[in-house]
């Protein structure tokens, strides 16, 4: 037993000089963070957003949307078990996609339109397939021995998982089975974002870290610490090299890859709701941050202020997003609204 | 590809992952934020022209408004 103490020691001690080291280098190369390069950008004023359509017709909380590749159609889960799919531009229902289990967390749209997939705490990902005549359930991947809290597809081929087991992974969805296996997180994974190139993905997790990964290798690449609580919501910024992740200690922040480290924090005294969800604009400079304070609000990403706030829903705003043509952002949230804005 | 099951793994298992993790992560070659900070924002400033939520859309353009309104005869 003692030996195993002292083996213990011996490994955080290790531990603990190698995260001196890499602070050390990562202050080294920290000759300047974001509010001192976005001096010289304009001011962004106040960001007024006007609510174009409320699309009703879940009957309990929405916990997930995600936008098609057409930046037309959309499809939002909530725990009323269903998936439902939209016409954004009609505010019509095109599918309703009947769940197995109700509690789900997360949805996705696979960039080709024929397939979405969904899990939560039935610990699975079930893809289906909703070109066909009525849905149809493609697989079932069942392998997580915790709940599913993100999804991400790659292609028709291949999806992406995170789970609250501390892991993401990687699937084959013609067998069905678990391609790779990325372990290293020490809390739930809460998110996970897919990189424009598709060579790597960051995950944000209960841990307060947030890592990049190598998609093909199975490796961790970088791990970012500054958050003082779960990371739930993660996005890339558009060009790849930098990412965005919201807390639940009601901050968001900015990363760079290449630095390897935090460059701004988006923060207001004022705000003391935790983070749910968030999405950027086409350039990049609005973050749209969902709040448990039942509102979206606006940040400058490049002067990390508060420049304006969607407001409207009766309860936690639970997710965002931006389609890829940039034309206007999505928010949805536990009141079983889903709202369209631009 | 085995499952490797974090409620399997040993305390020791667990602190060794994490002192392998960061002897792979120390050999990184790090940039001047500064000038990633400036990449960042040259990105951002290229792309805000045509970045709607930025800067606006005319109302005959814009494909989420509702449709509706009163037809005179």
């Amino acid at each position: 037993m003692a030996a195993d103490k002292a083996e213990m020691d011996v490994l955080k001690k290790e531990c603990d000089g190698l995260r001196t080291q890499i602070e050390a280098a990562r202050k080294g190369v920290n000759d300047g963070n974001m509010s001192s390069a976005a001096g010289s950008a304009t001011d962004v004023g106040r960001v007024q957003l006007k609510l174009r359509k409320s699309l009703k017709g879940h009957l309990a909380k929405i916990y997930s949307m995600h936008w098609a590749s057409d930046s037309r159609s959309m499809v939002s889960a909530s725990q009323d078990g269903k998936l439902l799919v939209w016409d954004t531009h009609t505010g019509n229902k095109l599918v309703a996609v009947p769940l197995k289990s109700a509690w789900v967390m997360s949805v996705a749209f696979a960039p080709s339109g024929n397939l979405v997939a969904s899990g939560g705490l039935d610990n699975m990902c079930t893809v289906y397939n909703i070109k066909a005549a009525s849905p149809k359930t493609l697989r079932e991947l069942d392998a997580h021995t915790g709940y599913l809290s993100c999804c991400r597809f790659l292609s028709d081929t291949e999806i992406m998982t995170a789970s609250g087991d501390t892991t993401c992974c990687l699937w084959d969805l013609e067998t069905g089975k678990q391609k790779i296996i990325f372990t290293n997180h020490i809390g739930d994974c809460m998110s996970l974002a897919l990189s424009p190139d598709e060579n790597t993905f960051i995950s944000g997790a209960c841990d307060s870290l947030a890592k990049l990964w190598d998609l093909r290798e199975g490796t961790c690449k970088q791990t970012f610490s500054g958050h003082t609580s779960d990371i739930n919501a993660i996005q890339f910024f558009p060009n790849g090299n930098a990412f965005v992740t919201g807390s639940d200690d009601c901050s968001c922040k900015m990363y760079d890859l290449r630095s390897d480290q935090e460059v701004i924090t988006y923060q207001d005294a004022s705000l003391n709701a935790g983070v749910t969800s968030l999405t950027l604009s086409n350039s990049g400079r609005l973050i749209f941050a969902g709040y448990d304070d039942f509102n979206c609000h606006i940040w400058d990403s490049l002067k990390g202020e508060k420049v304006g706030v969607l407001s409207g829903h009766d309860n936690r705003v639970s997710c965002t997003g931006v389609p890829a043509d940039g034309m206007g952002v999505c928010t949805g949230s536990w009141d079983s609204f889903l709202k369209l804005w631009n | 590809m085995p499952v490797i099951n974090m409620d399997d793994l040993t305390d020791k298992d667990k602190a060794l992952m994490a002192v392998n993790q960061l002897k792979t992560e120390i050999k990184l070659e790090r940039w001047l934020t500064s000038k990633c900070c400036e990449e960042i924002k040259a990105y951002i400033q290229a792309g805000e022209e045509e970045d709607i939520l930025f800067k606006g859309i005319a109302e005959d353009k814009n494909p989420f408004k509702e449709k509706g309104g009163c037809v005179i005869f």
